[in-house]
């Protein structure tokens, strides 16, 4: 068995200090490890972004990343999305919009349309649609999806 | 007064709540399959067949077994003898045992490549997969067959060597990979022919495709030492798994208790057992937890497709646009074990019209793939793309509006079906005139390349048994646990029907999917079911809630319970204006005085409403690349009554989405070893956000006489219209007619190319 690393990232804003194989993936770090299931598996090859997280700001296929990567970066999963004041807009309107079937692919679209909005604030649907490329959805068809991140831009518009 | 207009008023249903699992599902917190955790546990790995065919000469494990951290190894010789054995499967029916074992974990021969040999449990997943290198498996390679109608030719290389194929529900000593024979027959097909001014043949053909669900298969398993055998899975049915493992474990059922997670996804694809019983398996051989989880590559590989098929259609039609007769011959992939589900292909092929004289013969047939599984209106989609093209062509002969043909021919309350049963009512024709009046139909459509199709469908949705138990809290809400595991919304569905019926608003109920201890048998969700029949059992529930709180009421106030009225959230004694109750109040009261307030219901609704949905489509065809553009799409459907139309809506567009992936790109491609080029995401290729535009709803309301709100499972039948619906709109974008699906770029080009 390889020798451990250690690794020192902050996740969700806390810090974490972690040991890994080199060969294990941020992903199966974060759930098989750290117990932060929120971000699930689809593929395990970037295919499906129902792994996507946030690194150092920067939206990723967590199964793509090697945990060691993490060193002494900035992580944040689906569980860091909701703060202090409760659900984020993306989750409201989420919930709302009817956005979510079986929910397995939910995480990885709110982290990615929330680093979308991040960027474009007032991203239009062709950009929502070609932002979200990236992450599979077999259920919803996307179309209450996509209605559900215009309708947050609408909500953090109005400062919600 | 057509049923669309008679509106009952209701105070729960028809409205949009948010469903009561959302907050767990968009923060991560919900537990889905892969993400059980268990104290000690130890993560199983499964080893595949490589080959198409071939025999299994012999398997060595003692090299994996020695290698550090691993706790077990397990192949079929651990598993009980199938042979001469039949495993019931409830209301799904009887199959060889032997099929259900030898898919787990394969003796004698591997049928596919990916057919589960051995699993590993070790204390990492990545040791556990170092150790199925070291498994050794000898193989002699067999040729493979890949194709149904190869695999029907009299020379062709058997899978099974005493498969005999059912004739017409009589065994013969036939031996072949055709597994069984069926027709329907009704009418005199050669004089309908006779009668008819037109008649028009072709073969259509279907791919192997996959249900795609974005969540793998993943099971936990604890085997105690008192035999106790506990299974986390994802599952569309916990019953019907806990009744697969008990049968290929051979444990009793009541040693087996079934515990379902969060199901990210299904379609049919989740019935089937696979690692279910390999990690039950391995936690015996290792005495500790085991998780095995699928990765994409095995889900592609090892687990059910839906079948490929082949149909030949041959119909007749008059001047004026009558069908008169109509002849099919269905042949269905079974893939490496019997079970294709043409059956219902066949009953579904020309239900949406009225047709006095048909035959229908329908084929089963193995075949070196995966085994098939149901995949959303199993059958149908494969089926009715060959009515719906064929009809098409008639329209364009006839110079025919197709949906004036549609309605012309369409099927209603009382037309017999082809498999000789009457229809109830049915809402075909509502269907297709809501259609014919919709925004999208009315509008024009301009410019180079670009064309409109339309299509029917209809799926016969199933009824089966259904148990919830409810409980009154202290605070006048409910507790509503159900057996139906939830996949799309239907917690909510449920929870909104209990409501409806006791007298409460839905944020009142708090469903929860129980274990296989903790409610009555349920079957699969499956059939579009689901709201149908599990929401018939919350009905009932809600109305032996009611029954009991009056009477408790009437005991309170020492009346008759005749006299008392609950409305409102409040119970009244309609003589006597002093005395009310509002229902947290009497619920705390009866709580202090050990009332306990609850229903354990458990129905079998026979009265299932089948639907028709009618889909329209607008693309535009580059002839370049032969890419196909959807610009504009919308689902007309009778749902019976929509209890949460948010959810409706999104079954009719997901559906659609899933059929227009079918339509234009998803299959599976094959070498010629029988070796699958393409599994995984990227060139499996399933359609992203950026393929598509919104995909717009008509909800059309004929309420289903069988139930209570007059609900019709909507699920399903979405999935059939797209693969004729977008074949038509190419045919009129670019006068190309393409009779196989996926209707890639390539063979788009290619069939472009051909015309010129």
């Amino acid at each position: 068995m390889p020798d451990k690393a250690r690794v020192r990232a902050t996740i969700n804003g806390e810090p974490a200090d972690f040991l890994c194989e080199p060969r294990q993936s941020l992903l199966e770090v974060l759930r098989e490890e750290l117990k932060l299931t929120g971000t699930k598996e689809g593929c395990n090859n970037g295919n499906c972004g129902a792994c996507n997280v946030l690194l150092n700001g920067l939206l990723v296929n967590s199964c793509l990343v090697l945990a060691v990567e993490a060193d002494g970066a900035k992580v944040e999963t689906i569980e860091g999305v909701m703060g202090p004041q409760g659900l984020h807009p993306l989750q409201t309107a989420f919930l709302e919009n009817a956005a979510l079937q079986c929910g397995i692919c939910t995480p990885g679209f709110i982290v990615a349309a929330k680093a979308l909005l991040e960027r474009k604030p007032k991203a239009t649907e062709a950009e929502i649609r070609h932002w979200c490329a990236g992450n599979l959805c077999r259920c919803t068809g996307y179309d209450k999806i996509v209605r559900a991140v215009l309708d947050a831009e609408t909500r953090m518009g109005e400062g919600q | 007064m057509s049923p669309t207009e008679t509106k009952q008023e209701y105070q729960v249903i028809g409205k949009r709540p948010v469903r009561h699992d959302g907050v767990d599902k968009v923060t991560g917190r919900a537990v889905y399959g892969a993400d059980v955790q268990l104290p000690g546990m130890l993560y199983g790995k499964v080893l595949r067949s490589p080959h198409a065919h071939a025999r299994i000469k012999s398997i060595r494990t003692d090299k994996a077994m020695s290698l550090e951290g691993v706790k077990a190894v397990v192949t079929a010789a651990d598993l009980p003898d199938p042979e001469g054995r039949t495993a019931n499967l409830g209301e799904l029916g009887d199959v060889p045992l032997r099929n259900l074992t030898r898919n787990v974990l394969a003796s004698g021969k591997v049928l596919y490549q990916g057919h589960a040999i051995a699993a590993v449990a070790a204390t990492n997943p990545h040791l556990a997969e170092e150790a199925l290198d070291l498994i050794e498996v000898e193989y002699e390679v067999l040729p493979p067959v890949m194709d149904v109608l190869e695999a029907m030719k009299k020379d062709a290389p058997l899978l099974h060597e005493d498969l005999c194929t059912m004739e017409l529900g009589k065994k013969s000593d036939h031996h072949s990979n055709i597994a069984s024979h069926q027709t329907f027959r009704r009418g005199d097909v050669k004089a309908g022919f006779a009668s008819a001014d037109h008649i028009l043949e072709h073969e259509y053909r279907s791919a192997t495709v996959h249900q795609g669900y974005i969540e793998p298969h993943a099971a936990t398993a604890v085997w105690s030492a008192d035999g106790q055998v506990t299974l986390w899975c994802t599952t569309q049915g916990a019953f019907s798994m806990r009744a697969m493992v008990h049968q290929i474990l051979g444990i009793p059922v009541s040693k087996l208790k079934v515990i379902p997670t969060e199901i990210g996804g299904g379609f049919g694809g989740k019935i089937p057992s696979y690692g279910e019983p390999v990690a039950a398996l391995l936690a015996r051989k290792s005495r500790r937890p085991v998780k095995v989880v699928m990765d994409r590559t095995e889900v592609f590989m090892g687990t059910g497709p839906t079948s490929a098929s082949y149909v030949k259609l041959k119909m007749g039609v008059t001047r004026d646009g009558r069908i008169v007769a109509a002849e099919a011959m269905l042949a269905f992939e079974g893939g490496a074990y019997p079970g294709a589900i043409v059956g219902a292909g066949g009953l579904c092929l020309l239900a949406p019209y009225n047709i006095e004289n048909l035959v229908i013969d329908m084929y089963d047939v193995v075949v070196n793939k995966p085994k098939t599984a149901a995949y959303r209106a199993p059958g149908a989609p494969n089926a009715e793309h060959a009515t719906e093209a064929l009809i098409d062509e008639f329209c364009e002969l006839l110079k025919m509006d197709p949906l004036e043909f549609r309605l012309k021919n369409a099927s209603k309350e009382g037309d017999v079906q082809a498999n000789d049963v009457r229809f109830p009512r049915i809402g075909c024709i509502e269907t297709i005139e809501a259609a014919r009046a919709s925004d999208h139909y009315r509008s024009k459509l301009n410019g180079p390349n670009r064309g409109r199709g339309v299509a029917a469908g209809y799926w016969m949705n199933a009824g089966l048994t259904s148990s919830v138990m409810a409980r009154l809290n202290a605070d006048g809400t409910v507790t509503l646990n159900e057996g139906s595991t939830d996949i799309g919304g239907s917690r909510t569905s449920i929870a909104m029907q209990l409501a409806e019926s006791f007298g409460i608003r839905a944020e009142d109920v708090s469903p929860s999917v129980v274990d296989t201890d903790s409610v009555g048998y349920t079957e699969v969700t499956g059939g579009s079911r689901v709201t149908f029949a599990t929401g018939y059992a919350a009905y009932e529930a809600g109305q032996a809630l009611r029954r009991q709180v009056v009477e408790q009421a009437a005991k309170l106030w020492k009346v008759e319970p005749e006299r008392v009225l609950f409305e409102g959230g409040v119970l009244r004694d309609l003589d006597d204006a002093a005395k009310k109750i509002g229902l947290p109040e009497l619920a705390e009261t009866l709580a202090h005085r050990g009332v306990d307030i609850g229903a354990r219901i458990t129905v079998t609704p026979q009265k299932v409403g089948g639907v028709f949905g009618v889909h329209i489509a607008d693309v535009e065809v580059d002839p370049g690349t032969g890419k196909v553009t959807i610009l504009r799409y919308t689902v007309v459907q009778d749902v019976g009554k929509a209890i949460h139309p948010s959810y409706v809506e999104g079954q009719m567009q997901g559906g659609a989405v899933q059929g227009i992936g079918w339509a234009l790109n998803e299959e599976y491609v094959y070498n010629q070893e029988g070796k699958m080029l393409n599994a995984s995401f990227l060139d499996y290729r399933m359609p992203t956000s950026l393929d598509l535009p919104m995909i717009e709803t008509i909800i059309v309301e004929v309420p289903n006489p069988g139930h209570p709100y007059g609900v019709r499972g909507v699920g399903e039948v979405p999935i059939v219209p797209p693969l004729a619906t977008v074949a038509n709109a190419i045919a009129h974008a670019v006068s190309v007619r393409l009779y196989e699906v996926p209707m890639s770029p390539p063979r788009v080009v290619k069939a472009m190319l051909a015309k010129k």
